[in-house]
């Protein structure tokens, strides 16, 4: 079985290939890039697919997609939660593990992965809890979490409060390589917060986070990686002094990497005026002088990935008051779209960057051999249509969650096809599934 | 100028300076209405009105209920800790069955901000805000400056001094909006740690010393301090709040000349006003319950279609 994808711009950050050219896809892998002649092609076995007018790239990563499953299916589940990742591009997703019960030990983390395996859709690859049942007190197995295929563990959603505990994470991980992704927050100055602090949260009259609450536990984690030498992967970076703490850490030699979302490098926290809920998130959209300082640091490169926070929900805990809403927002069908509009058709973000963001920057975060085109690798293609332009409606989502402050909203520039081990998952808007 | 075009009354951030005074404006032959033997006009008969307190209020509730009456609407309360909310209702299917029952206005309060903004999207019922979260109070701050108004002969350029936790006032913010649209000098005076962020972008001054705070101003509104706040280390005690904070006789010789002094009730004697200054004839704390149902009047009559000039006759 062969697939030609014929005439689009092959953007592949790890060969520093930014050409109109052909990609061959034979048995699943990558067999080369470059001109194919055209008798070739002819081949009845070969699939040919135009791509003129397209960005071929190498299948997109979110290191940072809530799944829910097990446990809470009434927000996502795998199939669902596979099906968003296809259709917005991405072909491979780590599934945090704050679900219930927590992916804390082997058996959890297993299902995870076998459940995967059987949806068939895009790679999943779970993320372990650094303690057991998120509760920041004990060290959760980790040999046993690697054992059973987690590229990562972390605590997301609730930050580890116990300094000890977060030392001893960094330090014992040390021993499997893998990253620890932290929440960076300090719950006891975010407590009953609802947005970010400042003139909006004073004139909305809701209760503020103040962006020091993100950014206190930031600097504490650096001062633990920089302690033990283990590897820091900051979730969400969303305020002015994170990303200079993280800057300082970098130039100092710490082990330390950081992601941004869409939704913190496009919106303010002036859409939280309209007390829509779906506008609720964590941490919270900020004021514009720290959006503008998360998207010089991403076009930068201090910013090492975007990553989407997918957190689906159910409509009621989001078609309510503004207080008793959940934090989250479901991200993973506009994260690329919103990343064309807003940040490469606009000028702030070369494409080539944008790529490698999606691309080569997590795989190396998660140490996984993913994000490239390489011949001899397996065949994750994302293909861009820079031209299509949508409005997003949320009603379409293949994700269960409908929660996104984006409906409504026109874009340029959408995932057209997305290819996971050769198989052409989804196309043209619709996620093309294998047997279930 | 009416009501045509404003579905609900949610805060005065939005409403003009000229809605503003239109509503004080009818305000006052209400306010005639109510003094009236017969308390009764017929402005609002067949008309549904209904409040709904997801907080405790007293009076807020009942001023609205005989507002209503007074002009001949029907009115109904729903008590919240009775009705199926404490079975797991959601708001939205709350407001949806009230609607289904007809009523034209829904006053509501809710302790999260926003609620009635949401509630508002989610109705066909005109809603009026009585108070939700740390936002708004727009009938409040309405019958306070109409309660100024009156006594002071005009709102234009007044000094007027907010005294306490501002950080959790919706009465200090919808007083900010509405006052400022009159030029008044806002000045908002408490503890730093109840100080809400960049207050000051608001276009109000603010002080953390009393005395420095309402010095020659016309105006101190002395807000009402919840004890529980002490609890969550925004400061060390009621008593040193007191010490600090509390409003007394002798303070008003700082203040300009003919200073008034308003509170919203219902009142922490000894903790933010003294005994002696609730009581004196500067404090306009009885009055304001008053001009409450009659600002309440008028907004109801304007909302439901009514112009200025009908109730005089």
């Amino acid at each position: 079985m062969r697939l030609l994808l014929r005439g689009g711009r092959v953007v592949d950050p790890a060969n520093r290939i930014n050409t109109v050219t052909c990609v061959l896809v034979e048995d699943g892998r990558i067999a080369a890039i470059g001109d194919i002649p055209g008798e070739e092609s002819a081949d009845s076995g070969t699939n040919v697919i135009d791509c003129s007018g397209k960005i071929v790239c190498p299948g997109f990563i979110d290191l940072h997609a809530h799944l829910r499953e097990p446990g809470y299916e009434y927000k996502e589940d795998i199939l669902t939660g596979s099906r968003a990742a296809a259709a917005g591009g991405f072909t491979t997703v780590c599934a945090m593990p704050n679900t219930n019960p927590v992916v804390d030990n082997g058996a959890v983390a297993g299902y995870v992965a076998r459940r995967a395996r059987e949806v068939g859709i895009v790679n999943v690859l779970p993320i372990g809890s650094i303690t057991k049942g998120q509760d920041g007190e004990e060290l959760s197995e980790m040999a046993e979490l690697v054992q059973a295929g987690c590229v990562a563990v972390s605590d997301d959603g609730k930050p580890v409060m116990r300094s000890d505990i977060m030392r001893h994470a960094l330090d014992y991980a040390r021993m499997f390589d893998i990253p620890v992704l932290s929440h960076c927050e300090d719950i006891n100055l975010s407590r009953d917060g609802q947005m970010h602090e400042g003139f909006r949260s004073t004139i909305y009259g809701l209760q503020g986070i103040p962006a020091e609450a993100e950014e206190i536990m930031v600097s504490r984690d650096v001062m633990l990686a920089k302690l033990t030498g283990g590897r820091l992967h900051i979730c969400h970076v969303s305020t002015i002094e994170s990303l200079k703490i993280i800057q300082r850490a970098k130039a100092e030699g710490v082990r330390i990497t950081c992601e941004a979302t869409p939704h913190h490098l496009t919106l303010t926290d002036e859409a939280v005026g309209s007390y829509d809920a779906d506008t609720k998130v964590n941490p919270p959209l900020r004021s514009e002088e720290h959006v503008a300082a998360l998207r010089e640091a991403v076009a930068s490169g201090l910013v090492d990935c975007i990553a989407t926070d997918h957190a689906p929900h159910h409509v009621e805990s989001k078609d309510c008051e503004y207080g008793a809403a959940a934090f989250g927002i479901s991200g993973l069908e506009t994260a690329v779209a919103l990343i064309m509009d807003r940040l490469v058709n606009t000028g702030a973000l070369q494409l080539c960057t944008a790529i490698a963001l999606l691309t080569t920057r997590p795989a190396k975060i998660l140490g996984i051999d993913k994000g490239t085109l390489t011949p001899g690798s397996p065949a994750d293609i994302t293909v861009i249509d820079p031209d299509e332009v949508r409005t997003v409606d949320p009603r379409r989502f293949y994700s269960k969650g409908k929660n996104t402050p984006y409906k409504g909203v026109q874009l340029r520039g959408w995932p057209w096809m997305t290819i996971v081990d050769g198989r052409i998952v989804f196309k043209e808007g619709i996620v093309t599934e294998m047997k279930l | 100028m009416n009501f045509d075009e404003r579905k609900d009354l949610l805060g005065l951030k939005d409403l003009s300076k000229e809605e503003i005074e239109l509503i004080l404006d009818t305000a006052v032959p209400m306010k005639d209405v109510i003094r009236r033997e017969i308390k009764k006009v017929p402005a609002l008969r067949g008309k549904g009105m209904i409040t709904v307190f997801y907080e405790n209020s007293t009076r807020t509730r009942t001023s609205f209920e005989l507002a209503g009456k007074y002009l001949s609407a029907d009115t109904s309360n729903l008590a919240v800790s009775t009705s199926s909310v404490q079975k797991g209702e959601s708001l939205k299917d709350t407001i949806k069955t009230i609607e289904m029952m007809g009523p034209d206005i829904l006053v509501m309060r809710h302790s999260m901000s926003g609620a009635p903004h949401y509630v508002a999207r989610n109705t066909t019922m005109r809603v009026i805000n009585a108070g939700d979260g740390t936002n708004e109070h727009p009938t409040q701050a309405l019958l306070d400056m109409f309660s100024i108004r009156e006594r002071k002969g005009t709102l234009e350029g007044l000094k007027v001094a907010i005294v306490g936790d501002i950080l959790h006032s919706r009465v200090a913010r919808s007083n900010i909006y509405g006052l400022s649209k009159f030029g008044c000098e806002v000045r908002v005076v408490g503890p730093s740690t109840l100080m809400p962020p960049e207050i000051e972008r608001l276009g109000v001054k603010q002080y953390f010393d009393l005395k420095e705070g309402i010095s020659g101003v016309d105006v101190i509104n002395v807000l009402r301090i919840q004890r529980e706040r002490q609890r969550t280390g925004l400061f060390p005690s009621l008593d040193e709040y007191a010490e600090l904070y509390m409003l007394r006789p002798e303070h008003l010789k700082f203040a300009g000349d003919d200073a008034i002094v308003l509170h919203p009730g219902p009142m922490n004697r000894g903790i933010e006003i003294s005994t002696e200054l609730a009581e004196s004839p500067n404090t306009l704390v009885n009055e304001q319950v008053a001009n409450g149902v009659a600002v309440r009047m008028a907004l109801l009559f304007l909302m439901m279609g009514g112009r200025k000039d009908e109730i005089a006759a």
